[in-house]
């Protein structure tokens, strides 16, 4: 969710590419554009920001216990694929809950790492700012994309309100049916008693049909909805992923193709007098305050790409967190299956447990205190839900995952205040067709080997994970 | 001890006592109203716990926060009277009180 949402930092040496793109888009297609700043950047060499990109090379995590508190660096992109985040995030919690880390890569950074702290902040838009962007690094340069997740009030409000009907709960009403029979499509098609990645077969393909029935997009080209958000939300002077910028932007170029011309086609049949579906790109047709938006790109591509992005490895990594969960504590699958009406409480649980993004970062927009700890004006500050998740002075038990969990909504995972989460409720849906749709079909869901994990500090996620699954006796 | 009622959209109604002091959305959890999700524990930053007050007790809840709107914005069902329940304080003048739930929480 990273680089695009990272918009509107002016970074030095390009600060006309934003307003360049702005006014030239009805004349040069916005495609075009992208493949422009590209090619300039590529001619300029890869410096980020005056510096090299930051390369990352995977060696051991040592023992939280040997470090002194001050050298711990928690943006380390190995911690989750290591996994070894739990005995980090502890000390930190236990030791010093409001943390400075003053020469990671991506910079210094203050760790809100207990969950009363991290709720205080979200809230505080006032205090603290979301912009230019929400992860640790700074943003590649000429990537100028605008997505409110990275904005302030009041233009966030304004944004926000004019594409959030398209997952307000009664338009997801209307696609539920469609959502559940493509779901169901892919597990009865699944072998059985076989192995297979669940990430590839299930995760990325159910969040990909996902995704491309909520922007009627061109279904046998769905998993490239997958792809775009893989490439655009992974670079690693952003979260220390592992693709690179001519990745990210032949990715964005060609998601910009897809679109514009998705929307023209849209449009033409509005002018036809066409019935109008319940997609994101006709509900923006026939607003009045968004169907001109094509005319902004900037904002057109932000919104997008920040649904593509935010609904895509989120939604993905828990349908493959939830079936590591239940095999990890066995005796949940077994009430499960016992008692159904249990689904909906044990999705929230399922996202509490992942914690899919790790983290929000926010700068300082004063001097602040937070628990004791002095933040400087300008200072960047990173909430980690994750470790929020697990502050046992907020949850009971928190290391372990309990289906049947009291307030299990009261969890960090999609953030609090005026950012939260805006696609939460399509998130717990399609989880909920899912798991009804599994406990159908399948006896067991036997996970064979350790999972592997995601490159990154942002994405908290799974890349490969062997299953293999029986099913129910008829 | 008086009692406030909850209608939920599909017209069920709910009656709960008073008790002073607390929030509207502890008074709608501890007696099992169903949907108020209440997702942040009332910290007004969730949303979900949004209830739409009975016009002519409008005055008695008293008036949205401009957080509380900003919150309140997010939902297409926002009315003249929405009020995140976590927000308004229970109190003995609400005996009689009705307020009406939105069809979807989020
Ligand atoms: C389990 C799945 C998901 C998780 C854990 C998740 C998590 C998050 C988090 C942590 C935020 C930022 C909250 C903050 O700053 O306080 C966020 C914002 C957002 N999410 Fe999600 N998300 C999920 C699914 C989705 C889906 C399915 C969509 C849409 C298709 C979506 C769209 C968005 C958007 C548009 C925002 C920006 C909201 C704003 O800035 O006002 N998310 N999400
Ligand atoms: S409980 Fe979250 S806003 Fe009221």
């Amino acid at each position: 969710m990273n680089i695009l949402s990272s918009i509107v930092e002016k970074s030095t040496s390009l600060v006309s590419i934003p307003f360049v793109v702005e006014k030239t888009a009805k004349v040069i297609p916005m495609p075009l554009q992208i493949k422009g700043v590209h090619l300039f950047l590529k001619a300029k060499g890869k410096v980020w920001k005056g510096k090299p990109v930051p390369v990352f090379n995977e060696s051991p995590i040592p023992d939280v216990s040997t470090l002194a508190i001050e050298d711990i660096d928690v943006s380390n992109p190995f911690l989750f694929k290591q996994n070894m985040w739990g005995s980090y995030f502890k000390r930190l919690r236990d030791e010093c809950p409001v943390h400075y880390q003053k020469n990671s890569p991506f910079g210094p950074f203050w760790s809100i790492t207990r969950y009363e702290d991290i709720v205080f902040v979200d809230k505080r838009h006032d205090l603290f700012s979301a912009e230019p962007i929400i992860v640790i690094g700074d943003r590649p340069e000429g990537m100028a994309i605008e997505t409110f997740i990275a904005m302030d009030p009041p233009k966030h409000d304004v944004q926000r309100q004019a594409v959030q009907n398209v997952v307000a709960p009664k338009n997801l009403v209307e696609m539920e049916g469609l959502i559940r029979s493509r779901a169901v499509d892919v597990l009865d098609n699944l072998p059985i008693d076989e192995p297979f990645d669940w990430v590839e077969k299930v995760s990325v393909e159910l969040t990909s049909r996902m995704l491309a029935t909520l922007f009627d997009f061109p279904y046998e080209d769905r998993r490239k909805l997958a792809y775009w958000s893989d490439v655009i939300a992974a670079s690693p002077e952003t979260t220390g992923g592992e693709c690179s910028a001519d990745e990210m932007f032949l990715g964005a170029a060609e998601m910009a193709t897809y679109f514009t011309k998705l929307w023209r086609e849209k449009e033409a049949k509005k002018a036809a007098g066409e019935e109008m579906g319940y997609d994101l790109i006709s509900l923006l047709l026939t607003n009045e305050k968004t169907k001109n938006m094509i005319d902004r790109p900037m904002e057109f591509m932000g919104n997008l790409a920040l649904l593509i992005v935010g609904g895509n490895d989120t939604t993905r990594n828990s349908m493959t967190g939830g079936i590591l969960a239940l095999n990890q504590f066995p005796d949940e699958f077994v009430k499960l299956k016992k008692d159904p009406t249990l689904i909906p409480n044990m999705v929230s649980e399922i996202i509490r447990w992942q914690t899919p993004l790790a983290y929000m970062r926010r700068v300082a927009k004063e001097d602040v205190e937070v628990n004791g700890k002095t933040i400087k004006k300008g200072d960047k500050v990173v909430m980690w839900y994750v470790s929020g998740n697990r502050d046992e002075r907020q949850i009971e038990q928190p290391d372990e995952f309990m289906i049947d969990r009291k307030r299990a909504r009261n969890h960090l995972s999609f953030g609090f205040g005026v950012h939260r989460c805006m696609g939460n409720r399509l998130a717990e849906m399609q989880l909920r067709i899912l798991w009804e749709e599994l406990l159908k079909r399948f006896d067991n869901i036997e996970v064979l080997d350790e999972p592997e994990y995601v490159q990154s500090n942002f994405v908290k996620g799974y890349t490969k994970m062997m299953v293999k699954i029986t099913a129910k006796a008829e | 001890m008086g009692s406030i009622t909850f209608i939920e959209h599909d017209g069920n109604r709910h009656e709960v006592d008073i008790e002073e002091g607390s929030s509207l959305m502890q008074a709608a959890l501890d007696n099992s109203v169903p949907g108020v999700d209440a997702d942040c524990g009332g910290e007004c930053a969730c949303g979900t716990c949004h209830v739409i007050v009975d016009k002519k007790w409008a005055s008695v809840a008293g008036i949205a926060t401009e957080v509380e709107n900003q919150m309140l914005d997010m939902t297409p069902e926002k009315a003249a009277t929405s009020r995140l329940s976590c927000q308004v304080k229970v109190t003995e003048a609400m005996d009689g009180m009705v307020v009406r739930l939105p069809e979807f929480q989020m």
